[in-house]
């Protein structure tokens, strides 16, 4: 089997380091050979794995070291459940440095190195919130990551940031082969959450690949610096995530996404009742103007 | 005060004039509120002591005159060397004005190379609307055949994606789809020209045969490819082409700027002259093999080579000196069949006449040098050869594989029992290590000269005269066009460095009636 290589979107804090290492522990488990990249400062994407804190970074071993190039490959590939190859890039502290080089720096570095080697069947780029600059999109540059899955949920802020990462997906899709390959909805248990996502798959020339339902497990399992595959595999929970690994490895439905303008959001929101229809006439008014 | 026409004094003879004199002292009295004279000269003594180096080694947060240039004066260099090719650099101007200065004030030509000046707006929104521009318009203006894309810090922090920016302008219709653009990314920040060097040649090579390997056969054209890696003396090309030709080998010199960089003074500009052609870059992969020239400045494109091409990538060292001349022969020789020609033994006999000839004056004398990875280690086997001592040897951007090949080399010689190797290290480092540990000279680009000065600031009998040889070299003219590889090269820095020496001795030996019983006519 060819090495595949996906790059999880989605806006900060809707659970794609969570919903990413669960998934990685499913495809695992079916005997599947995975490396994690974490692309995010926090370097939390491997923690369940590892049941580490946090593991070390390229950057801060980088750092320490002087130079990426005195670094071995070694020193920060770790192996976790499943032999899941787990690695970081780390980055800067908030408000210095810039991390998106951080991303750049360390898939150059990981390259260079041999960390693809031919025995991988899938590579697992978990990268932070939006797209917000080009070392974000290293992931998706050519001949790396060519499928983009994006988490989001039923929330008006986490569908527009999914609309967002579309934008940026289609400048590179136009120019490579790089292309989505669905929605994953973490459930925040909105109404009709399911129904909506669908539909906004379908506005995006996408798909809701699955729905993750909310449990509890989940988080006991994180507690513990667990995913729920490990932590109990024979949850409920568990099976969903087994579900969607078995989607994942089987999607061979990859697209160049549409993404909507804010209007079309709006309606859609309106039309799912999570927004108003807009009261041109109290636009500026004051407290005590009303 | 003012200047007279028919005789303008440049600043020197015009300074000393006392006119000079007195303004530059009224200057400095009044507005300069410098130290006193026997301050400055205490702390000028106390940088030179043992005291000092040790702080200065502990140093963690500064660099000082690095040794090292950044890596897309590298590929502007990689992109010179091909027929009719525009190096364009993705990024800020000012960038392209350091690359294109630096190399005029080396080699004493126009040198042309290109900017997309991304400015503030390029840095929030990315620099593709600058690439999209600047492709069409260099290639409207100038009409190369191909253009060479390499990236400047500013573009590698945003994260510009060059393979999309460029393919993006295609589709757009910028320039047409088929119009040859390689590319490679060249953060300034990691590395050093020869890397730079070394992505820019991968970035080429690639560009031309990664997609286009199913009719190639290693062997199939009976030729071995040549890569210089960051050469700047235009005879080294030259003398690999006159060795490949007197043995009769049928090679690729892969980039070759000796046209373009000693273009002749006949009224016609040329923007483009001579180099490899595309035609040899496609037939790459049907050689024998490709020999890299500097291996230890190459690792990239030799990985390719190996790994992509399919060639053995014969390792050898860089053809310096007597044995390594001989060790790349032999192995061209071995690669195609065919003998090393009379012509070439007879060159060598000439050079170990020249190398016994020399050996009195050269034997045990101290040399301290420093400068890129290969040449560096090239020039100490020389300097071995010779039964000279090197003394401190330092590179900046070598790596650890490279400190330990060193170590094992000088470790064999008689002559390097001495030596100590330093890397990651800068030339304020070196200068603490010519006062600690003074040789009889130093060898290396036009920067140790401040070294020479301040050493005889400390004293006429603390003084290392820097010989140049290296990159670059502003204050000498034509030195860029000698040799220093092959047996040819190994004669031109054997002349350079014993009549170097016979010239100090010279001048130390021209006191009248003091020190001139050795100041002899035959030497």
């Amino acid at each position: 089997m060819a090495l595949r290589q996906c790059a999880i979107y989605g806006k900060g804090g809707i659970g794609k380091s969570t919903t990413t290492q669960n998934l990685v522990a499913a495809i695992a488990e079916q005997g599947k050979k995975v490396m994690i990249v974490g692309c995010d400062p926090k370097a939390d994407s491997t923690r369940l794995i590892l049941h580490s804190k946090a593991q070390t970074t390229i950057m801060s071993l980088a750092a320490e070291a002087g130079s990426v190039e005195d670094l071995e490959l070694e020193d920060v590939l770790k192996a976790g459940y499943g032999d899941v190859k787990c690695v970081e890039s780390g980055g800067p502290e908030p408000g210095v440095g810039c991390a998106g080089r951080g991303v750049i720096t360390a898939i150059n570095f990981l390259e260079e190195e041999g960390a693809y080697d031919e025995e991988l069947d899938f590579v697992f780029y978990d990268v932070l919130g939006d797209v917000v600059c080009g070392g974000f999109a290293m992931p998706i540059r050519e001949n790396k990551a060519q499928e983009i899955y994006i988490v989001c949920s039923g929330e008006m802020m986490a569908m527009y940031a999914a609309n967002n990462i579309a934008k940026g997906i289609v400048k590179y899709a136009t120019s490579g082969s790089v292309r989505l390959a669905g929605l994953i909805c973490n459930s925040r248990n909105t109404a009709r959450e399911d129904e909506l996502i669908m539909q906004l798959a379908e506005k995006m020339n996408t798909t809701m690949i699955h729905f993750v339902p909310r449990d509890n497990i989940v988080q006991r399992a994180e507690i513990r610096r667990m995913t729920v595959i490990e932590y109990d595999g024979t949850a409920k929970q568990a099976n969903e995530y087994r579900a969607l690994a078995t989607k994942i490895i089987n999607n061979t439905d990859l697209r160049i996404p549409t993404p909507i303008t804010m209007d079309e959001l709006e309606d859609l929101l309106m039309e799912f009742g999570l927004m108003d229809e807009e009261d041109e006439s109290i636009v500026g008014k004051t407290a005590a103007a009303e | 005060m003012s200047q007279d026409v028919e005789n303008i004094k440049a600043s020197y003879p015009l300074f000393r004039t006392d006119e000079y004199k007195e303004n530059l002292a009224n200057k400095r009295a009044a507005y300069e509120e410098r130290h006193p004279d026997n301050k400055i000269n205490d702390i000028f003594n106390w940088t030179t002591t043992a005291e000092y180096q040790e702080i200065n080694f502990n140093r963690e947060a500064l660099t000082v005159n690095p040794a090292k240039a950044c890596q897309p004066l590298g590929a502007v260099l990689c992109a010179l060397g091909f027929e009719k090719t525009m190096p364009y650099v993705h990024g800020s101007q000012g960038c392209v004005a350091y690359f294109r200065t630096y190399f005029n004030r080396h080699f004493k030509e126009p040198v042309s190379c290109v900017s997309d000046s991304m400015t503030e707006d390029a840095a929030v929104f990315g620099g593709q609307k600058n690439m999209m521009n600047g492709l069409e318009n260099a290639k409207a203006l100038y009409k190369p055949d191909m253009i060479a894309v390499s990236t400047t810090c500013m573009a590698e922090v945003i994260g510009d994606d060059l393979n999309a920016f460029i393919n993006n302008s295609k589709k757009e219709g910028y320039i047409e789809q088929e119009y040859p653009t390689p590319f490679a990314h060249t953060p300034s920040f990691v590395g050093s020209h020869t890397t730079g060097w070394d992505n820019m040649f991968e970035g080429i090579l690639s560009y031309f045969t990664r997609n286009y390997m199913d009719d190639k056969e290693v062997g199939s054209n009976g030729k071995i490819n040549l890569v210089p890696g960051f050469e700047t003396y235009l005879g080294n090309y030259r003398v690999m082409h006159r060795m490949m030709k007197e043995m009769g080998v049928d090679y690729s010199m892969l980039s070759d700027p000796t046209e373009v960089l000693d273009t002749p003074a006949d009224g016609e500009f040329r923007m483009y002259a001579g180099g490899t052609t595309m035609d040899e870059v496609k037939d790459a992969p049907n050689a024998i093999d490709t020999l890299f020239l500097q291996p230890w400045q190459s690792a990239k494109s030799k990985k390719y080579v190996k790994g992509v091409l399919n060639q053995p990538g014969t390792a050898i060292d860089i053809p310096m000196g007597l044995e390594w001349t001989d060790a790349f022969l032999m192995t061209v020789s071995e690669l195609t069949g065919k003998p090393i020609p009379k012509s070439l033994e007879t060159e060598r006999g000439r050079l170990v006449d020249m190398i016994t000839d020399s050996h009195a004056w050269l034997h045990g004398k101290k040399f301290a040098l420093y400068g890129d990875a290969d040449y560096v280690m090239g020039m100490t086997k020389f300097l071995l050869e010779l039964g000279a001592e090197p003394t401190d040897i330092l590179c900046n951007h070598a790596n650890k594989r490279w400190l330990k090949a060193m170590n094992a080399m000088l470790e064999a010689s008689p002559y390097g029992q001495d030596s100590k190797v330093h890397v990651g290290k800068d030339l304020w480092h070196f200068r603490s290590l010519v006062f600690t540990n003074k040789p009889d000279f130093m060898i290396g680009n036009s920067y140790g000269k401040f070294i020479e000065r301040d050493t005889l600031h400390k004293g006429p009998e603390f003084q290392v005269p820097l010989i140049r040889i290296g990159f670059p070299i502003f204050d000498r003219h034509h030195l860029h066009r000698m040799t220093t590889l092959g047996y040819e090269g190994a004669i031109y820095m054997l002349t350079t460095l014993v009549n170097a020496v016979l010239e100090q001795l010279d001048k130390e030996t021209m006191g009248m009636g003091t020190t001139d019983y050795n100041y002899d006519l035959v030497r």
